[in-house]
């Protein structure tokens, strides 16, 4: 036994990375899940319009964040600040009652919020001021299901999971096999390898993805009331990043086991941190900017948007472009790491003497 | 057009992998490399094909359309089928059509896989997946093909199939360059390289590399080691005796390729003592 135990210690010390993985992620872990873990939001934005829109936003406080103040407004103005996101509660005044619309697909903001409307009417009753009565009218998930906010970003984490998960080991696999020196020698550009072996995994998760948009529609109620095309757009630049984070662990993987560790340790933390559970602006500060690294983030403000509350793709633009960048960078670095692999000698080429590919054929 | 290295240097860090080797295949040729684990002979290989970059001499390869080549690891995906395989490389160098079914047809024929186009590469023995994974390199009828160690490993009638398949495409007009860790291949080429520590030892045809054994060969049929440089072989041994006479005790033999490997392995500092090969 103790010959075993030694052996299984060498082979432990002699794999940096798992000894890394073992010893230090958990600690990592705990310490970034627990300052994300965070249900209690501190600050709601809020947009109040309507004639009597600066007394009412005088009377707001703590966890409302006033970020606008529109007497000329109404409740379309209203609800065209929650749509595109800026606010999470807009209070319409000049009627009575006065109304306080929600975004429903702010769960823990809109319980805040009620939470908040109850106190100030229970603090104003004690002290015999009357102020006028506010109807809260939840909009985009009025029953505020879990369900409803949850699958949008759902399909985004299964994507993750299959994107990268499956594209990183199917380089690997040509490298442990030794076929990728093969391919090298093939009349093939890296170009050609990346996207040979990308395009395949981007169809059967395309197809992946409408068969979860539709299983969430048909098994949950979750409506689809935005455009098809904006989702589109944004799934489509979502998997290239996933896609490209695949091969570009695959490119710094000598195996599958080594593939498997790194894209778990990329996608974990993306489970807590994308907004996906705990929502992004109750994260403390810096925990917040990992959010912001992360390509999920983004993903669950567009599929939440487009799917529940019908977010133009003018409102979107945002995550949209921060994915396109995630793209091309992840992609971009994806060749260039692909490329040593692949074509060593075509770095060098001055200092050799080839034939031309035409005059060989 | 002869194809080839020219005083190739390969270097990876601090270490010398490849030294100054001159390669060069004629079309219609086998050049065997021959040489032990860490010789340097896949390195050698690969820098013909373009797999690792040279830090000195020249390389003369055809464009990537008329290379052939297979790494010593593998050759075949073994998650495809027979027929998966070959259509993946014919599409890969553009034979389509009849081309590539005659060209498919004929390979599969001649290492007795017709049967067996639907069956897993993984599922065939490691004879049969060398042979395939040779067919695949010579499908599109590469002008140089390359072949890490296709024998290694393999049972001796599978070997044999395997240099007919070799020797059938340099009938045709390829050159063809094969590495190999047994020397009796040696004599299946028409120019040896032999290679130790990264350098070329010798080169020329297995007579002239047999000719030019500095000193003189003889064997000693005693139980004892005899003095001087000796090694065993069967029953007895043999005796190479560099500058001076041979041992009292040793009949005067004739050099074998066997004893050119040995020598070669003692000569001093792997300095090369034989260059034949046609220029």
């Amino acid at each position: 036994m103790r010959a075993m135990v030694i052996k299984e210690f060498r082979q432990l010390f002699r794999d940096k990375r798992t000894l890394g993985l073992l010893v230090g992620l958990p600690v990592i872990l705990l310490v970034v899940f627990g300052y994300a873990a965070n249900f209690d939001v501190s600050k709601i934005p809020t947009v109040v319009v309507g004639p009597q829109a600066a007394e009412a936003a005088g009377q707001l406080h703590a966890p409302f964040d006033v970020v606008a103040v529109d007497p000329g407004g109404n409740r379309s103005t209203a609800e065209s600040r929650l749509r595109d996101g800026t606010a999470v509660v807009g209070i319409v005044t000049g009627q009575s009652p006065t109304l306080a619309l929600m975004d429903g697909t702010q769960l823990f903001s809109v319980q805040a919020a009620k939470a908040a409307f109850a106190h100030m009417a229970q603090a104003d009753a004690g002290s015999g001021v009357e102020t006028p009565a506010v109807v809260p009218d939840v909009l985009y998930n009025p029953a505020l299901k879990t369900s409803w906010i949850m699958i949008p970003g759902l399909t985004g984490l299964i994507l993750l999971f299959i994107g990268t998960l499956i594209t990183s080991l199917g380089i690997v696999r040509e490298r442990q096999a030794g076929t990728i020196e093969q391919l090298a020698v093939m009349p093939f550009r890296p170009w050609d390898v990346i996207v040979g072996k990308i395009l395949p995994y981007l169809l059967l998760a395309s197809l992946d993805l409408i068969a979860i948009v539709l299983l969430g529609m048909g098994l949950f109620g979750v409506p689809f009331v935005g455009s098809v095309a904006t989702f589109g757009i944004g799934a489509l630049l979502f998997l290239l990043v996933t896609l490209g984070m695949g091969v570009l662990i695959s490119t710094v993987s000598q195996n599958q086991g080594q593939a498997i560790q790194l894209a778990i340790m990329f996608v974990v933390p993306q489970i807590l941190l994308s907004g996906l559970i705990f929502p992004v602006g109750a994260m403390a500060e810096g925990i917040r900017w990992l959010a912001y690294i992360f390509p999920l983030t983004y993903f669950v403000e567009i599929s939440r948007g487009v799917m529940l509350k019908a977010e133009p793709i003018t409102a979107l633009w945002i995550p949209l472009v921060v994915l396109l960048a995630m793209a091309t960078a992840v992609l971009g670095l994806a060749v260039l790491r692909f490329r040593r692999d692949l074509a060593p000698s075509a770095r060098r080429h001055s200092e050799e003497e080839s034939e031309p590919l035409e005059a060989a054929a | 057009m002869t194809w080839g290295l020219e005083r190739a240097t390969v270097t990876f860090g601090t270490k010398t992998a490849v030294d100054a080797v001159t390669l060069s295949v004629a079309p219609s040729s086998v050049t065997v490399v021959v040489g032990g684990d860490g010789a340097g002979k896949s390195t050698l290989l690969k820098a013909l094909v373009g797999l690792v970059s040279l830090s000195g001499g020249r390389a003369r390869r055809p464009g990537k359309r008329a290379i052939g080549y297979i790494p010593a690891t593998a050759g075949l995906y073994v998650d495809l089928t027979v027929e998966e395989n070959l259509a993946f490389v014919a599409r890969a160098y553009g034979v389509s059509g009849a081309d590539y079914r005659s060209r498919s047809d004929e390979l599969l024929e001649r290492i007795g896989l017709k049967e067996a186009r639907d069956r897993l590469g993984g599922q065939l023995s490691g004879g049969m997946q060398r042979k395939l994974a040779v067919s695949m390199a010579l499908l599109h009828q590469p002008e140089l093909l390359v072949l890490d160690e296709p024998t290694t490993g393999v049972d001796p009638v599978s070997r044999a199939e395997l240099w007919r398949l070799i020797a059938g495409a340099a009938a045709l007009g390829t050159g063809v360059v094969v590495a190999t860790t047994y020397v009796d291949e040696a004599n299946r080429g028409s120019t040896v390289l032999l290679m130790d520590q990264g350098r070329a030892i010798a080169t020329g045809s297995p007579s002239d590399i047999i000719a030019a054994i500095p000193g003189s060969v003889g064997v000693v049929r005693e139980s004892e080691r005899p003095l001087g440089q000796s090694w065993r072989w069967g029953t007895s041994w043999r005796v190479w005796a560099p500058t001076s006479a041979l041992p009292d005790n040793a009949e005067s033999a004739s050099p074998t390729f066997d004893d050119a490997v040995m020598i070669a392995a003692l000569v001093n500092e792997g300095e090369e003592w034989c260059h034949g090969a046609p220029r």
